[in-house]
């Protein structure tokens, strides 16, 4: 059987090494072969970006070798993918090689965008993009004061993070002495300040602690970048001296081009996890079309339950699992606390006070991803 | 009749059913029209408050066996 991973970030990666795990003696006997297709050598820990836009992590901490997080069973090439040819269980490179399968797993991510907002490329930043996060820090590092407009995209991956953003910005300005001076200015494109509605609860009271503003119902438009002002959908404005964006996200251009899913998000199966209509293809993380959250947990549990059902296929002919929507997400508040949200399809999640300990286990994690990544948590 | 897409948010807390469905407007066409299903109550009010504010069309709302199913469409 030939196994194909198109993707080798936080959900491709886990999942190959998962598959290589379980089926390692049929890889080892010539049953089995793992390929990996990646439009890059390095695996970049996402989540850390944030701190870099805080000044708390260094680029270099949060990217290692791609391949040094590899199972040996598993071949990896650095070569996208630029055609799919599904109906022939073939996929095209971009150096031209043709790679035949007999089950695939896309997880091509996704990606900022920022043509959809007219000006926001030229007058935001962001901790979403490595270039982003650089700058952002330098940013906060040289702001004197003034008003922090904070203005979300939808749909965006990381949901928490414009909470996160928006604490971390206060506890930074008064870090730095000059929380007096500035504004926090926080908007959000529904009718409360986030759509997870225990999480709104919670955070509306720690806004009202910070003295942050916040306005519903406000999504990005058009950024007046001389007059430094973003209009929104509805009609409404927010003036800006420093602007921080979430901004919106669309899935990888390949998708879209090669018709799997419009906007490049898959049709996919909330279960089983295969794409609609294609029994040997499975759809991993960010890419999917699933109305659950584009973050790195939900792709690591969709991952397990990938793993699990590809290696039971091929023992059995059977899937066993199936995925019941499970996020985790740590929310990072301010003085060195944190709390978190777990939910699936059918429980919301129950936040707690933040805490230090939740912290740390934050903290923690920030190093032990290189372990998810490796398959072994 | 024009095809109307349907979006099945129902059981998902995030990003939930109003982002869904700003997601789709964002991508849609002019006239396109969708058919959000969701199961949390607070739909039915902040869908066509949302539409009525960016001026799209609320077409149907109605619940049924405990899913409301909002039909709205994009007329700019």
């Amino acid at each position: 059987m030939k196994i194909l991973f198109v993707g080798g970030g936080m959900g491709g990666t886990i999942v190959a090494n998962n598959v290589a795990r379980r089926l390692a003696r049929e890889v080892r006997e010539g049953k089995v072969e793992i390929t990996m297709l990646s439009a890059t050598d390095q695996h970049w820990y996402q989540p850390g970006l944030l701190y870099v836009a805080f000044g708390k992590m260094a680029l270099s901490d949060i990217v290692r070798e791609q391949s040094n997080l590899l199972e040996p069973g598993i071949k990896f090439f650095v070569d996208p993918v630029e055609e799919f040819e599904l109906a022939q269980n073939k996929v095209r490179t971009k150096g031209g090689v043709v790679h035949d399968y007999d089950m695939l797993v896309i997880a091509t991510g996704c990606e900022a965008v920022y043509d959809e907002v007219p000006g926001l490329e030229e007058a935001s930043e962001t901790p979403y993009t490595r270039e982003g996060a650089t700058r952002m820090f330098k940013r906060l590092r040289d702001f004197e004061g003034g008003k922090v407009a904070i203005v979300v995209g939808v749909p965006h991956k990381c949901p928490i993070a414009p909470i996160e953003i928006t604490f971390m910005l206060h506890e930074f300005f008064e870090k730095r002495g000059i929380r007096d001076k500035v504004e926090l200015k926080y908007t959000y494109p529904i009718a409360r300040i986030h759509n997870i509605e225990n999480i709104a609860n919670w955070a509306v009271p720690e806004f009202e602690r910070m003295e942050v503003d916040y306005e519903t119902f406000f999504n990005m438009k058009e950024v007046d970048v001389e007059n430094r002002i973003v209009h929104s959908e509805e009609g409404t404005e927010k003036e800006f001296d420093l602007l921080v964006t979430v901004p919106p996200h669309r899935g990888m251009k390949v998708i879209e081009e090669n018709n799997l899913g419009e906007g490049g998000w898959i049709p996919t199966d909330r279960y089983s996890l295969q794409m609609e209509g294609q029994d040997n293809v499975y759809v991993l993380g960010d890419t999917s079309n699933l109305p659950i959250s584009k973050t790195g947990s939900t792709a690591h549990f969709q991952s397990e339950v990938i793993g699990e059902n590809i290696a039971s296929i091929f023992r059995t002919g059977l899937a066993t699992r199936e995925y019941d929507g499970k996020v985790y997400c740590f929310i990072e508040a301010d003085k060195d606390r944190a709390t978190n949200a777990c939910f699936n399809y059918i429980d919301p999640p129950e936040i707690r006070a933040p805490t230090k300990s939740m912290h740390m286990l934050k903290m923690s994690y920030n190093q032990w991803y290189w372990s998810s990544a490796r398959g072994l948590l | 009749m024009p095809e109307t897409k349907v979006v099945d948010a129902r059981n998902t807390f995030c990003p939930g059913p109003l982002m869904e469905l700003i997601s789709f407007m964002k991508r849609a066409e002019v006239g396109d029209q969708m058919e959000l299903l969701s199961t949390d109550d607070g739909s039915a009010s902040d869908v066509p408050q949302w539409i009525a504010k960016v001026g799209h069309e609320l077409v149907t709302k109605e619940k049924i066996d405990d899913v409301w199913h909002i039909t709205v469409k994009k007329v700019k």
